[in-house]
């Protein structure tokens, strides 16, 4: 089991470098190859009408002058030891990790997106409790009488949930409990720290918008699963003992049925902490995605890198933590 | 194996006294969009404890349905049930659901055909077998349930015990598997054992194994066993009574013995001779049933097999029209069949037992 961990752990950091080799090639690379100089791409870091110096100064910071090995190995030296942009008049340091220094606006990437991992974090947490348990709760009693008005009427509303877009529902709850009953008014974004009841407070109208686009996708799938395993024969050898129903359900049904979920949910979760673009943007929160959307809309390089990255190590370290649990909850992994 | 002859020192007589399992008219109908399936249709039979009744026949001539009926584990709301399993004195169908749940496990215990499937792919094989005891021994402790279970799968002959209850079922051979379930079953001393199909998914050399357990298990416990299956050589090999069941009714029942040596009904003549024989010398083909299994929804009239038989025709138009009754051939044989017995007598001597 040991080993199996560190193995799966080394291929996670590898998996990691890759993807920044990509994105970074992505980022860098692509721009040249369309047929952009150096020049031009240190240009738009400088503002409207810049001088020559500007521009070259800028490019020699960004090493944008450098073949593209030696501005990635720069890169990859940044994040363990920091970087120096010591060119022209606008000089600045950027600490360790350093994942980037935005020269649009004389910012380094990593302090302000760890300023905003927070409230992504809080978002996806939040909404993914609230839709593991709608989720999994509905899916399991639909299963459980299939075809029976509840089954019916949670599938039709699940299929509403898969079908509505999150800026649909977020504005529509927004506009019920916000500004037709002001009773979730003045939405900002508190710390968990602060205040825990104004955190949550504040934050349960993204959550119930989230939720309800993912607990529509569990619910079902939960259905589907609990369908298949409860007609397994092990289902029949468990009442044949003569337990229960509700312990067959839980310990011989669901436990064999949650196995896919936590797969999937894992996968949900590492996206969702890379930015829930639509639901920050929708609920005007600070996080991660909202981040992604104005560095790209600023088409600001380093940013874009930087988020791109943080989004992919949330992906991996997720898919990392299902596996392990993987090999937790079904012992045939343990072995083989 | 495939020894049909019994020594004499086997033949038990039946004991007299009340029946331990007592089935009668037992009807398991199925509402499907389809139709109505008859998968069982008027089906009796009573069983002593100590003693092993085989129920044999095709796929789907109703022998899975009538034991999960016994069991109570027909639980969709399309199956009626009609009839009465006497279980020991109690009414099992008028029971209720709650009542059979407390009584599975710990008077009725049933094993599967495949073991594999059978058992829970996530928990260890003595925490399976825990599961089974303290379901009925509430006031039992962990460690106590577990010592049982690590004594029942000793008592399976599954080596070293101790170390094994913590294996995972996939940890285990198919034999083992099976001898798992079998401790499983056993673990609350049950007086009626179910085993539906036990050898079916089990390669040969362990099938032997397997059938001398569940013999010696009954010796010991003295529980009633029902053993369901469509292999003629473990129905000869552990009944005493044998039932055969086709299209969801029993068409031919007797003690085991007169049931090999003088089979009355041909759907049972059919099934003999479909069976392969190492202990005859020569051998032609082996002769099928010819035709396939009726269904369930549409039954043919009068005598389901009709369409089969091959001697339909020496009944005069009777075996289309008219549902043969059980009757008895001989004290304690009763075959559902409108050939006149001295008729049937004749065609098995001259025409069937040369070929078995």
């Amino acid at each position: 089991m040991f080993a199996y961990i560190i193995r799966r752990i080394f291929a996670a950091v590898v998996l990691l470098l890759v993807v920044s080799a990509v994105t970074f090639a992505i980022f860098f690379l692509l721009p040249r190859i369309a047929g952009e100089t150096a020049d031009q791409l240190a240009t738009q870091y400088v503002g409207k009408n810049p001088s020559p110096e500007a521009v070259a100064a800028v490019k020699q910071n960004l090493g944008l002058d450098q073949p593209l090995y030696t501005q990635y190995w720069n890169f990859l030296k940044g994040l363990v030891s920091g970087a120096e942009y010591k060119f022209g008049p606008d000089a600045a340091t950027c600490h360790v990790p350093c994942f980037g220094y935005s020269f649009k606006n004389h910012l380094e990437v990593w302090p302000e997106l760890t300023k905003r991992i927070p409230i992504t974090l809080s978002l996806a947490i939040g909404a993914a409790v609230l839709w593991l348990v709608s989720g999994v709760t509905t899916g399991v009693v639909s299963a459980l009488k299939p075809r029976s008005i509840f089954d019916r009427l949670a599938m039709g509303v699940a299929l509403a949930g898969v079908s509505l877009p999150v800026f649909f529902t977020g504005a529509l709850l927004l506009t019920v409990f916000s500004y037709e009953w002001p009773i979730l008014d003045n939405l900002q974004y508190v710390d968990f720290t602060e205040d825990p009841l104004m955190w949550a407070r504040n934050l349960i109208l993204p959550w119930i918008s989230l939720a309800f686009l993912y607990s529509a996708l569990y619910a079902r799938l939960t259905r589907a699963g609990m369908l298949e395993t409860m007609s397994e024969d092990y289902i029949r050898t468990a009442r044949a003992k003569g337990l229960v129903e509700r312990k067959v359900v839980a310990r011989h049904g669901l436990r064999a049925a949650l196995t896919p979920i936590v797969t999937i949910f894992g996968m949900d979760l590492g996206l969702l902490l890379g930015g829930a673009l639509i639901t920050e943007q929708v609920f005007s929160l600070q996080g991660v995605g909202a981040f992604a959307v104005q560095a790209i809309a600023d088409n600001d390089l380093p940013k874009i890198l930087g988020v791109t990255l943080l989004a992919a190590f949330f992906i991996v370290v997720c898919n990392l933590v299902v596996d392990l649990l993987y090999a937790l909850v079904d012992p045939r992994v343990r072995l083989s | 194996m495939t020894d049909l002859q019994k020594t004499p020192a086997d033949a038990v007589p039946a004991p007299a006294g009340d029946p331990y399992l007592s089935v009668r008219d037992l009807r398991i109908h199925f509402d499907t969009d389809d139709g109505l399936v008859r998968s069982v249709d008027g089906v009796s039979f009573d069983l002593h404890k100590g003693r092993t009744l085989g129920i044999v026949g095709e796929s789907g001539s109703g022998k899975s349905v009538t034991s999960l009926g016994i069991m109570g584990l027909h639980r969709s709301k399309r199956a009626r049930i009609t009839g009465e399993i006497w279980l020991g004195g109690e009414e099992l169908i008028a029971a209720g659901p709650e009542r059979v749940r407390q009584l599975r496990g710990r008077e009725l215990a049933m094993i599967f055909q495949d073991p594999l499937t059978a058992m829970h792919p996530y928990y260890t094989v003595g925490a399976q077998i825990v599961e089974a005891y303290r379901v009925h021994h509430p006031q039992a402790s962990r460690k106590q349930a577990r010592t049982r279970a690590i004594e029942m799968l000793d008592r399976v002959g599954i080596p070293q015990p101790d170390r094994r209850v913590d294996d995972y079922p996939h940890q285990f051979s198919g034999g083992m598997r099976q001898r798992a379930m079998i401790a499983m079953a056993l673990v609350n001393d049950p007086s009626l054992l179910i085993a539906d199909e036990p050898t079916t998914a089990l390669d040969v050399t362990v099938q032997a194994q397997i059938l001398d357990l569940i013999r010696d298990l009954q010796e010991e416990f003295g529980s009633a066993v029902v053993i369901i299956t469509h292999d003629l050589g473990v129905v000869a090999e552990l009944a005493d009574d044998v039932l055969v069941m086709y299209g969801g009714k029993c068409v031919e029942r007797g003690p085991a013995e007169t049931l090999f040596d003088a089979p009355e009904h041909p759907y049972t003549w059919g099934l003999l001779g479909s069976m392969p024989r190492l202990d005859r010398e020569l051998q032609d083909r082996l002769v099928p049933v010819r035709g396939t299994p009726p269904s369930l929804i549409n039954v043919p009239s009068g005598c389901a097999f009709h369409p089969r038989c091959p001697y339909a025709a020496l009944t005069g138009g009777r075996s289309t029209s008219e549902l043969p009754v059980l009757a008895e051939a001989a004290p304690g044989h009763l075959a559902a069949c409108h050939l006149p017995a001295d008729e049937r007598h004749r065609i098995f001597a001259e025409e069937i037992a040369p070929r078995l």
